[in-house]
């Protein structure tokens, strides 16, 4: 289980993270939704350790991984999926996933999950020689999602997989999600895409300028009054 | 193709290479054999820039400073024991750097490993800045080895520099150094680790989250790039057997910059192309630097006219071709054999 206490980030002199608590159970899809700059972002880099915070405390399996080096804290089994993609643009698809497997030392394990990753995306197979660039926006966060799938990650944190992508694309990544969860892995999602997010998930959190406002299951908040007029627009 | 054809081929390529290297030394007069001499320097110093610069995106200005650091190291390491007594007339040259000698090739791999470890020591610092800082930095660094090397008379011989220097790097020495630094480097950049380094270039953040230890993959990419620098600047002291700390600014820099842009970043052939193109113009168009007359005009050679040029020619690559020369094309059997079908497997 994760485990986030009391966290707080700053950046410079601005006051990001105001003291963010949350769980994420094994086996479980947590959403994290909130508006543009609220520090949903901040708290996955902080858990991938991109981000340094001095107070609070982030515990993974019993462990507090706060000071932990970010190529640490991915081979204890969290991955990061960033926002907007980030692709390698000059890079194949397959060095793409190679570089996603990084952190497998050996060869056959790397091979074994990239067979894996073209077998839940075959559409990444077929242009596995093509450079990352050059692939649409559905097809790179497809690309995306399966390098955060190489270390064979427990927990995958994904930050807006959903963003800038046509509504059907938008479905088609939800599905994934879904998928991705039913074969065991605990995920952590955080959206702008409030009903669609909150439509997969098991629990969910509201996060408003650095602090948790409203938290609940996914079926809780879609019929909470506060929550439809901010984020669904009703 | 497979691996065997690709083999004999690279080989066939670098006998067919020494083989001309062979007929030059013999049959070219010494001038042309000079020039070819520069252009291997300049292709294994353009192919390090290259490695710093195209292949990680560390903007590094600093590659005259590893250059005087290979020179001097090797230098004073092949230079007679008596022949140093004498030279250094200003303060005598202190013990034990009066009685270092090594054979070329221990000199020049010495020269290289000290540009290294200071490669390392300056990237530790200074790595952590990025795009147009580190520049600064590394032409700071640069500048700083200059003014070390002009003051630290007891071993570099101050400002008077080192003359005589035993002219080993003859065209086998040069190209037989070239040919290792291109293998170690495309060798580097076909592994793992050179797509690590790739990935550092486009996106840091997003390297840092696969869980590249993105600042380790810098700091080696770096001392690399530093060591073959030190070794390029071995070779140069070797070839034209005089330096001194003035030789060293950088402008130095800069031309192999015009070659690394010219020739294309994140190309190892367009380095190879850019060192042949740019060394032999830069001879070549010697002549617009000599008195011109048209008819009845007479124009008063300027000098310093061939860097107008190139400098006008590296304003218009960057303007409107800036994958560089050949546009990015990275040279390799398979390709050839895709353009001529069949007949490139003969």
């Amino acid at each position: 289980m994760l485990k986030i206490e009391n966290l707080q980030v700053h950046y410079g002199g601005i006051h990001a993270i105001r003291g963010v608590s949350l769980e994420v159970p094994m086996g479980k899809i947590v959403t994290l939704i909130g508006a543009n700059g609220a520090g949903k972002s901040s708290t996955l880099r902080s858990i991938a350790g991109l981000i340094k915070s001095k107070t609070g405390s982030i515990t993974w399996k019993g462990e507090n991984i706060m000071k932990a080096l970010p190529e640490q804290i991915l081979e204890s089994g969290i991955a990061l999926c960033p926002e907007g993609r980030r692709i390698f643009p000059q890079l194949t698809v397959l060095e793409n996933l190679k570089l996603g497997g990084y952190a497998r030392k050996d060869k056959s394990s790397l091979n074994d999950a990239i067979e894996r990753a073209f077998a839940s995306f075959p559409r990444l197979k077929e242009r596995s020689w093509q450079l990352g660039g050059t692939l649409s926006g559905g097809e790179q966060q497809m690309l995306a999602l399966a390098r955060a799938l190489m270390s064979d990650p427990e927990l995958v944190m994904m930050d807006e997989p959903s963003l800038g992508l046509a509504p059907i694309l938008v479905e088609e990544v939800f599905e994934i999600i879904r998928k991705i969860n039913k074969e065991g892995k605990t995920v952590l999602l955080v959206e702008q895409n409030a009903f669609g997010a909150l439509n997969v998930a098991d629990y969910a959190y509201v996060l408003e300028v650095g602090e948790i406002s409203l938290q609940g299951t996914g079926a809780e908040l879609l019929s909470d009054n506060r929550v439809v007029s901010a984020y669904l627009g009703g | 193709m497979k691996k065997n054809t690709k083999l004999a081929l690279n080989i066939f390529c670098l006998a067919l290479l020494a083989a001309f290297l062979w007929w030059a030394q013999d049959n070219l007069n010494g001038y042309k054999v000079q020039v070819l001499n520069l252009v291997a320097v300049n292709a294994i110093l353009a192919i390090s820039l290259n490695l710093i610069y195209g292949f990680t995106g560390m903007f590094s200005l600093g590659h005259a400073g590893f250059m005087a650091i290979g020179a001097y190291v090797s230098a004073i390491l092949i230079l007679p024991a008596a022949q140093k007594e004498m030279m250094y007339i200003l303060e005598p040259i202190i013990w034990p750097f009066s009685v270092m000698h090594a054979p070329f090739f221990v000199s020049v791999l010495a020269g290289g490993a000290v540009a290294a470890a200071f490669g390392l020591l300056i990237a530790l610092p200074v790595l952590r800045l990025g795009g147009d800082y580190l520049g600064i930095a590394t032409l700071g660094f640069a500048e700083i080895i200059r003014v070390i090397f002009t003051n630290i008379t007891p071993i570099t011989n101050g400002a008077l520099g080192l003359k005589g220097i035993p002219g080993y790097a003859n065209l086998g020495w040069n190209y037989f150094w070239c040919v290792v630094t291109f293998y170690v480097i495309i060798k580097l950049l076909s592994s793992n680790f050179g797509n690590c380094l790739r990935a550092i270039r486009d996106d840091e953040v997003a390297a840092r989250a696969m869980g590249i230890n993105t600042f380790k993959c810098k700091a080696i990419s770096f001392a690399i790039g530093a060591f073959f620098a030190g070794v390029g600047g071995a070779l140069q002291g070797s070839l034209i057997t005089t330096i001194d700390p003035k030789m060293f600014n950088f402008q130095l820099t800069y031309n192999i910059l015009m070659i690394v842009v010219v020739g294309g970043l994140g190309s190892v052939t367009g380095s190879m192309v850019g060192a042949v193109v740019i060394t032999v113009l830069l001879e070549w168009l010697r002549f617009v630097e000599d008195t011109m007359t048209f008819g009845s005009f007479e124009i008063a050679g300027i000098p310093g006219m061939r860097m107008v040029i190139f400098s006008i020619a590296l304003l218009f690559i960057i303007l409107y071709r800036r994958e560089g020369m050949i546009g990015g094309y990275e040279f390799s059997w398979d390709s050839v054999a895709k353009r001529f079908g069949k007949k490139g497997d003969a």
